[in-house]
């Protein structure tokens, strides 16, 4: 098993003619990924070939689920055009949007959030300005090097994109049933909380490692959703104790104001739900990798 | 981007919220014009991008053109939370009857926007929050549904903002949701909205904070860009668009890549730092997924131009880039600095590639790059070697 994720998802890419789009098309396939089309309104009709496979490209999400059976949309559109891509994904009913775009204005990224809601969150949102999922072996939904880590009993969900690569780099011995980066934005779908409940109901998984960093009250939340809803050992991560308050650290989201979101009350508020919390990526990997069989 | 409060008032008056004349001078003497064209009495007030200028001594009143000279050149350099400042707004001394309080923001744990209004305003907000939480309403905004003339009526009752000046409140908040909206703002905030004696309701203060990422629909934005409060090092940085931060106390130059691992290495190299003579980070700098030679040299160039840093930590860990790529930018950015290149270097490179860029680096050899295998050992020999430094 696996969380969000698996063998059998069948992928498509929305903006898979863009550059970034096709240079990690190519990478999905590689890693095993059911990669079955992607979706471009004035090129539709035309192919994309990678590697010697043949890529339909659809005029929208909805004709290319109806083609392909597709259940899980990634996507590479640019920031400006990005808020209609993902309602477009959200109104096609499909179950999972990947949202790799980094610099969507929060405007966006809120109404499209509005919008899932109102359409009852069929579509589970991951990001935006996020690296993706990866289920190792099976598939990948994003940008995630699927070369750091194979398949295994640990469960990953991080704020940042190069602290997911290094924590399974860190964890490449134990590896990971699935690993998600859920973005740093103010405005996220997928939140720790999710990911932790989907940890605890995969039997595969067998403990989880959760990173945070500076910035709103997620990892609060989380702290308390696993002291009354999780069994399984967690370990926890949090960047940005340095972080003077006020200024932005390159992500939006990772910024801090007043007391409330600091590094200190983040690691304060997971240590009280019993997650034991390292000081440095290295020592959260060795206590991660102690609590597994 | 936080924008100061004249800005905030400009962008305020042309979405139609009613503020005060004002004008915004850099001397006394053109305080003193100023306040003669005004032809009221004035206030004068510190343009600095933080709260409390009140207590601090920034904003006074002046009842005629020379005293609001005088007040000027008291205000003016006057630091103010480590904000110096260069810049007064002279406006008109209004008549207030009653201090509200309003804004709207972005609700993160809730994925959504909030209104926040109080009939109690003028006090700063964090207060009233904890000492009076019932008097601060908070109203959920839906994103999409926005704010219309009856989400704002709903507002001001839940605020219990008296009923002679409702309708115009109401008129004014649907306004500033307009400037929160077609601004892209993050945050709309004005302390105190006031009533004056005619029941006209006046945003006489206004803190906006706008989102970045928008600047594509709004391209006069640049233009409300202060170059002068920001650090020379990080105009720099901008200009070349490097993603950096400036730390104030720091020995340790820092160069990442990914926002994450370059937060988590400030913080391993503080740690590092306590058993290496209280050494700290210099900096944040990421320098994104694509570190070529350019970006790299760039970025050595910003690190090393500052003069508090005595060494240098590259911390990468190559996903989609691959550490050969960042090792042979690391060559190259150290032939285009020649000389300029003084302070030692330690470079820990992990992931794609990682033999053949460890291999480049032993190759090239150069006297002032060490490399360590691992992060926390790095992190400890860059503290190790800007404490030999000192």
């Amino acid at each position: 098993m696996s969380i969000f994720l698996n063998e059998n998802s069948k992928v498509i890419v929305q903006g898979l003619t863009g550059s970034e789009g096709t240079k990690h098309a190519t990478k999905m396939l590689a890693a095993g990924t059911q990669l079955v089309g992607g979706v471009n309104a004035r090129k539709a009709g035309t192919t994309v070939e990678i590697e010697g496979t043949q890529l339909p490209v659809y005029g929208g999400v909805e004709e290319a689920m109806k083609e392909t059976g597709a259940d899980v949309s990634v996507l590479f559109v640019p920031p400006k055009f990005a808020k209609d891509a993902v309602v477009e994904a959200i109104d096609a009913g499909i179950g999972l949007a990947v949202v790799i775009t980094e610099g969507i204005p929060v405007h966006d990224s809120a109404w499209f959030w509005a919008h899932a809601c109102a359409n009852g969150n069929r579509t589970r949102i991951i990001g935006p300005n996020c690296p993706g999922i990866i289920s190792p072996s099976k598939s990948l939904a994003g940008i995630i090097p699927a070369n750091i880590s194979g398949p295994g009993k640990m469960g990953l969900v991080s704020k940042s994109g190069t602290l997911t690569y290094q924590m399974m780099y860190e964890l490449r011995d134990v590896g990971f049933s699935t690993a998600i980066g859920i973005g740093g934005d103010p405005v996220i779908g997928t939140t720790h909380i999710d990911a932790l409940e989907a940890f605890e109901n995969d039997p595969e998984t067998e403990a989880i490692v959760m990173i945070g960093e500076i910035g709103g009250d997620a990892e609060e939340r989380a702290a308390d959703y696993v002291k009354a809803n999780v069994t399984k050992p967690v370990v926890g991560y949090v960047a940005g104790f340095t972080a003077p308050e006020g200024k932005t650290m390159g992500h939006a989201g990772a910024i801090v104001s007043g007391s409330a979101g600091t590094a200190q009350a983040k690691k304060e508020a997971l240590e009280a739900a019993g997650v034991k919390v390292g000081k440095t990526p290295t020592e959260t990997a060795d206590l991660a990798r102690s609590l597994v069989s | 981007m936080d924008l100061y409060e004249y800005q905030a008032k400009d962008l305020f008056a042309a979405h139609g919220v009613p503020v005060l004349p004002g004008k915004t001078v850099d001397t006394a003497s053109e305080a003193e014009r100023a306040a003669q064209g005004i032809g009221t009495a004035v206030v004068v007030k510190a343009q600095v991008k933080t709260g409390g200028r009140g207590k601090a001594g920034g904003v006074k009143l002046a009842k005629d053109p020379s005293e609001a000279r005088e007040k000027a050149e008291a205000i003016l350099g006057l630091d103010i939370k480590g904000h110096t400042v260069h810049r007064v707004l002279v406006t008109e001394a209004s008549d207030i009857s009653e201090e509200y309080y309003f804004s709207f923001l972005l609700d993160r744990s809730n994925r959504t926007f909030l209104a926040m209004a109080s009939a109690e305003g003028g006090m700063e907000i964090e207060e009233l929050a904890v000492e009076r939480p019932e008097a601060l309403a908070r109203v959920p905004i839906d994103a999409i549904a926005g704010v219309d003339r009856a989400k704002a009526q709903e507002i001001v009752q839940q605020a219990k903002l008296p009923a002679a000046v409702a309708d115009e409140a109401a008129d004014v908040i649907v306004k500033l949701w307009d400037t929160f909206v077609g601004e892209d703002a993050t945050l709309v905030e004005v302390n105190p909205l006031v009533r004056d004696p005619q029941d006209k309701v006046i945003a006489l203060d206004g803190k906006v904070t706008l989102d970045e990422n928008a600047d594509f629909r709004h391209p006069g934005h640049a233009e409300l860009v202060d170059q002068r409060t920001e650090n020379p090092l990080e105009a720099k940085a901008k200009s070349k668009g490097l993603n950096y931060v400036k730390l104030e106390g720091g020995q340790v130059g820092i160069i990442g890549n990914g926002a994450g691992l370059v937060m988590s290495t400030l913080d391993v190299v503080a740690y590092a730092g306590e058993s290496h003579g209280g050494m700290k980070p210099a900096n944040f700098l990421d320098i994104g997924g694509g570190a070529s030679a350019e970006v790299m040299a760039a970025g050595l160039d910003v690190i090393l131009g500052d003069d508090e840093v005595r060494s240098v930590f590259v911390n990468v860990f190559g996903g989609i880039t691959a550490c050969d790529a960042v090792a042979n930018g690391i060559v190259e950015a150290l032939k285009i600095l020649g000389d300029d290149a003084t302070k030692p270097i330690v470079v820990r490179l992990d992931g794609n590639n990682v033999d053949e860029g460890r291999k480049i680096l032993d190759d090239a050899n150069h006297p002032l790059v060490t490399q360590v295998d691992t992060m926390d050992n790095a992190a400890a020999k860059a503290a190790e070697l800007a404490a030999a430094g000192a």
